[in-house]
């Protein structure tokens, strides 16, 4: 998508991540501003289901043409899902950062973790 | 609040880059656009159509006086006595231990009159090797970055659209000539890096932004140096400060071809030695054969033996793979040998490859 845009029914992390919190679990995914920054995304490798993610802790790696970039879990939790489709269609997560750009699906160890991370106005004013 | 005093140099087409949205990075000391809408459609353009690039921050340095054949092949490595009038050559600079300086393309615009495009990064430690060299030869040696702006309009359909707009007729590959663009003097030359039919054109800084859009309004894709990076390392091109430095040697770097060392250059003793014994180490292309991208400083492996260096690594836009070049241990630099790239951690197969990367389709 060609306008920056921060959904009102995501949480955001500072590393520019956010999650879509529903029940026990969260999908995570990278922003707009961190899709933007890095370009056109040509390598996307998830984590083994089963494994775990660790608040603050990178988990994965997004690759552009030119730059790698770290992908930082907003929540930890145990992963239960990684979008295969971008292993053959990675630029999703440009087109598509919210919903077919989705990067795993946690369940989550400690959901109250979830009040550290920002709203989207938070999240939108803290780019400015 | 600070202000931050910014050292890096701007090209006379950095406001035309901004105002477009282009993404402005620093780049060996400058401000420039690695890329305009992305670098895989900029890639694309150029393999395909046409593509723009701003390269002046690349460097030129004039030669002049009636000993500037012998100081230039005492200079650098290829045989200068080669070049005609209106002629170019690639070539490369040296110091004693055949350690390399940069990679230069050698213009001859007169009987005794030459320019010499510099790599921006590597232009002040030219200029001190030419000015330290010219001291013997009655030659004159001026730094003309400031004189020029540079364009590279590369592409199938560059020459054509380049011709068509600029209403002037272009000198053929690997050849230079003096035209009239906008009014101003101006060189045109039939070169380029990135493996495809083009033009360089050498202009007045003054009217460069209008050059640019004009070619830009016919249809050439305006690229920035990310797309550049990758149409380059496609044609296994090398790039100083990745894949030569003054630690390697031309031998090792696949360079011999642009050594005459009849020529008595500057390191030319030491390049006679590698030819003729071998060098422990050869740089070769590879593929990746599966997932992954390597990346400039990823260890070559072959079981658990490091064997190697990857000095370029990318994306290949137009091989949808990951590519690049490393230097490895000679006996094993031959098309098919397998390996391994330690891409942070994580192994990825790899196949050295023959050259060019890619191959245009005829």
């Amino acid at each position: 998508m060609a306008e920056a845009s921060y959904p009102e029914d995501l949480k955001y992390h500072p590393e520019h991540d956010w999650a879509r919190i529903e029940g026990g679990e969260a999908t995570l995914g990278i922003t707009w501003y961190a899709q933007d920054s890095l370009g056109e995304v040509v390598f996307f490798e998830g984590p083994e289901i089963g494994s775990e993610v660790t608040k603050d802790q990178p988990y994965a790696e997004v690759e552009s043409v030119k730059a790698v970039s770290d992908v930082v879990a907003p929540l930890t939790g145990e992963v239960i899902a990684v979008n295969d489709t971008l292993g053959d269609a990675p630029e999703a997560i440009n087109a598509d950062p919210y919903e077919t750009g989705w990067l795993v699906k946690i369940r989550l160890s400690d959901p109250s973790e979830m009040d550290s991370l920002m709203d989207a106005a938070a999240y939108s004013a803290s780019l400015e | 609040m600070t202000v931050e005093q910014s050292a890096l140099r701007r090209t006379p087409l950095y406001d035309t880059h901004f105002e477009a949205g282009a993404k402005i990075v620093p780049f060996a000391g400058w401000e420039m656009p690695v890329q305009y809408d992305g670098i895989k459609e900029e890639h694309v353009a150029v393999r395909t159509h046409a593509g723009i690039f701003d390269t002046s921050h690349m460097g030129q340095i004039e030669v002049e006086g009636p000993g500037s054949l012998a100081f230039l092949q005492r200079l650098v490595t290829n045989d200068v006595a080669k070049i005609e009038v209106g002629g170019a050559q690639y070539s490369l600079l040296l110091n004693e231990d055949a350690g390399v300086i940069d990679d230069l393309f050698v213009y001859r615009l007169g009987h005794d009159r030459y320019l010499v495009i510099t790599n921006a990064g590597n232009h002040e430690a030219d200029l001190v090797q030419f000015g330290r060299v010219s001291r013997v030869f009655d030659v004159y040696v001026r730094d003309a970055i400031d004189n020029y702006a540079m364009l590279a309009i590369q592409g199938p359909n560059a020459r054509r659209i380049v011709g068509n707009t600029l209403n002037i007729d272009l000198p053929a590959r690997m050849k230079v000539g003096a035209r009239k663009i906008g009014r101003r003097p101006a060189l045109v030359c039939g070169t380029g890096y990135t493996g495809e039919d083009g033009v360089e054109i050498l202009i007045d800084p003054e009217i460069a932004p209008a050059i640019w859009t004009e070619l830009v309004d016919s249809g050439i894709v305006p690229c920035g140096l990310g797309a550049r990076d990758t149409l380059r390392l496609e044609v296994c091109f090398h790039l100083h400060g990745n894949d030569l430095s003054t630690d390697s040697d031309p031998i090792s770097a696949g360079l011999g071809w642009a050594c005459d060392e009849s020529t008595d250059f500057i390191g030319s003793g030491k390049v006679a030695v590698l030819r003729n014994n071998g060098t422990d180490e050869r740089l070769a292309p590879f593929t990746i054969e599966g997932a992954g991208i390597p990346r400039h400083g990823n260890p070559v492996l072959i079981g658990d033996e490091v064997v190697g260096e990857v000095t370029s690594g990318t994306f290949s836009p137009s091989l949808e793979k990951g590519i690049g070049m490393a230097y490895l241990r000679s006996d094993l630099a031959a098309p098919g040998t397998e390996l391994e790239i330690d891409v942070r951690g994580k192994r990825r197969a790899a196949r050295v490859s023959s050259k060019p990367l890619y191959k245009k389709e005829k």
